[in-house]
């Protein structure tokens, strides 16, 4: 009886509903707005954008598979035990035989590449970016809302029209990656430098600087812990986007791993996975250490061995 | 303990002032220009917020300030002597009025002249001493010089000239968290007077410091005005600080002075309750000189046989404590001027009489 009830009443009710009337083509219209118009228009800005990644990722990729496996450990092992003492060394020095161990070797140098050349324009973008936000609330007000979209908005979403605009592989897999991994370092940059003392800012300015010794002097190098803070998370949300990448035709650990998914062999699949993990542990652990260094610095004591 | 008078600062006008401040008003919030108005027609701070949204923290102050001497603002917080001193080098922009700093005003100058004068000519010390920590205490004080564009050798060598005038000679090297709070505003110090200010504005610089290290500050301040004859501006919200340091002092109450005035007046003639509540704590012994404790008319034959009869004798501008020491029963000290000529005499009754608060002296 009662569901008899209900359904009268829906019946009753739908004319009070919008799609009573019809259906509205958001999605047509954003096809036809993306497809025939934005896609067309802008080609030539993202092919202009598209260059100096490409210079800097190919430059990368071959400088790191050029270098023979021996002096790349070293190197690495040594970085890892200025900037983060002997454990992180010692972890670097066993992760770095492993990968080289089950195969993985040239796959982790293409997806390392990846990431640095992503995080490079990130930082290049980022930090310039949270400057300005913390410089002027307005450009906050204006900023805050496009990093709120970047950081909600499913990356499979912008990956379509990324392929429209660049076609598939890795220089539109890094583009995707930076979009994905950008928002934490303008937010941190521009907190880091709203954080500043504001007598200290004050005191720089009644001693006769202009607003750009201020940055300079006081401003960045008081923020840069949590400039630091915002790199480390870029990078770990670059790495996070190495397997999406692997979909519109990045090569690397993410292929790897997406493989594995496709043939639904665990084992390929795992070994790409662990492969990530640990490139994230590794440069996780560097780059916290080089940021918890300045704060060393600043405070005169020693540095952890 | 200022025992060079200083040259005879009465606002006459006679001699350059180095400031003169006319009229500034200091408006936070939408509305300022009505904000001002209302506050020219006498209607109070409060009222103002209500009416129109904007806060009024500086409100229609006119003083000036002799080169050389320490002008104290003397007011508790949010009555608006912060906003003040920054309207003085501009860290805050007047709403209102003009600002002449040796008859140049400086509230129409430009961006590019006013980090001129912040670098040459007025200078400031903070109350929690705005110190950057990842600079050495040497690398602090040598932040201005920076500015001016002085080379490494050449900052190096003022700013060590300037942690040695404060006592810190020693300390070149390490950072500010190495240091206790009176060191780390000694560096404050140093800091600014490592540029040769001819202006030193000071915001509170002393609060933060606990009351030994504080005394040990203000005696040192002194002694370093006296040396470099710096025109002081002081922010303060300590009255026995205030009256201790200062050549004139103005009470500030809700953005503006409810009295200005040498540190005597300001004793023995409050200019209203308010004025009057803070000057019953205060030490009127080291606050007063001894000659505002002369009551008796005596003549100078009088005073000649005193000093015959080998009375003690003390300078009038001395503070009153400094007579305690002297004084006998029955037996006055002489009070004589900085010339050593005989001015008065002062009894144990007379002394008893000022320290308690009594009778209006019109002989200061």
């Amino acid at each position: 009886m009662s569901s008899d009830a209900l359904s009268g009443l829906q019946a009753a009710t739908d004319i009070a509903r919008p799609s009573h009337y019809g259906t509205l083509p958001l999605d047509d219209w954003i096809q036809w707005s993306v497809k025939d118009w934005l896609v067309p228009a802008l080609r030539p800005f993202f092919r202009a954008l598209q260059w100096p990644i490409a210079q800097l990722l190919d430059g990368l990729q071959s400088l790191l598979l050029a270098i023979p496996f021996v002096v790349l450990l070293v190197l690495a092992v040594f970085a890892a035990w200025r900037a983060a003492g002997r454990g992180v060394a010692v972890f670097t020095f066993i992760s770095l035989l492993l990968l080289d161990w089950i195969g993985l070797w040239k796959e982790t140098m293409i997806t390392l590449a990846m990431i640095v050349t992503a995080v490079v324009f990130c930082i290049v973008v980022g930090i310039p970016a949270g400057i300005a936000a913390a410089r002027s609330d307005r450009t906050a007000a204006v900023i805050r809302p496009i990093l709120d979209v970047m950081q909600t908005i499913p990356s499979f979403v912008y990956l379509v029209p990324i392929v429209m605009l660049f076609g598939v592989g890795m220089v539109p897999a890094v583009i995707a990656t930076i979009i994905f991994a950008l928002p934490p370092l303008v937010r941190l940059t521009n907190l880091g430098i709203r954080q500043v003392q504001g007598e200290l800012v004050e005191a720089g300015r009644a001693f006769g600087s202009t607003p750009r010794q201020i940055l300079w002097e006081i401003q960045l190098p008081l923020a840069l812990r949590t400039i630091m803070t915002g790199v480390n998370q870029t990078l770990m949300l670059a790495l996070s986007m190495a397997v999406i990448g692997a979909l519109i035709g990045a090569g690397g650990l993410g292929l790897t791993v997406y493989t594995g998914l496709g043939r639904l062999d665990v084992g390929y699949a795992g070994i790409g996975g662990l492969g990530i993990v640990l490139m994230a542990i590794i440069l996780d652990r560097v780059t916290q250490a080089l940021g918890d260094g300045h704060k060393g610095a600043s405070t005169s004591g020693g540095k952890e061995g | 303990m200022q025992d060079t008078p200083k040259a005879a600062s009465s606002n006459t006008g006679a001699q350059a002032k180095r400031i003169a401040v006319r009229g500034v008003s200091k408006v936070f919030g939408a509305n300022g220009e009505a904000a001002i108005g209302l506050a020219r027609q006498g209607m109070s701070k409060n009222d103002i917020l209500a009416k129109t949204g904007a806060v009024v923290a500086v409100n229609d102050i006119s003083f000036s300030v002799d080169a050389g001497e320490i002008f104290v603002v003397m007011g508790l917080s949010g009555s608006g002597k912060s906003t003040l001193v920054r309207c003085l080098n501009r860290l805050q922009e007047p709403s209102a009025g003009t600002i002449e700093i040796d008859g140049e005003d400086i509230v129409a100058a430009p961006e590019e002249r006013l980090r001129a004068l912040r670098l040459e000519k007025i200078t400031m010390v903070f109350q929690h001493f705005a110190l950057l920590p990842h600079r050495t205490v040497a690398e602090n004080v040598e932040y201005g010089l920076k500015m001016r564009g002085l080379g490494k050798a050449e900052r190096n060598a003022k700013a060590l000239k300037a942690l040695d005038s404060v006592g810190l000679g020693g300390w070149a090297d390490r950072y500010p968290a190495n240091l206790s709070g009176g060191m780390q505003q000694r560096v404050g110090l140093a800091r600014a007077l490592a540029l040769d200010p001819e202006i030193l504005l000071m915001d509170e610089p002393f609060s933060a410091l606990d009351p030994l290290i504080r005394r040990d500050m203000q005696g040192e301040l002194l002694e370093l005005q006296r040396r470099y004859r710096t025109t002081i501006i002081f922010i303060t919200h300590d009255l026995n600080e205030a009256l201790t340091l200062g050549d004139h002092v103005a009470v500030m109450k809700d953005g503006r002075f409810a009295q200005v005035g040498r540190p005597a007046d300001i004793v023995l003639q409050p200019a209203d309750d308010y004025v009057a509540a803070f000057t019953r704590d205060i030490d009127r012994g080291r606050v007063l000189p001894v000659r505002s404790a002369i009551r008796q008319v005596a003549s100078a034959e009088a005073l000649r046989v005193l000093l015959a009869d080998g009375a003690a004798t003390i300078e009038g501008a001395r503070p009153l404590h400094e007579v305690f020491g002297l004084v006998a029963a029955n037996r006055p000290v002489v009070v004589v001027d900085a010339a050593g000529q005989p001015e008065g005499m002062v009894t144990a009754a007379d002394i008893t009489n000022v320290l308690a608060g009594g009778s209006q002296s019109e002989g200061v």
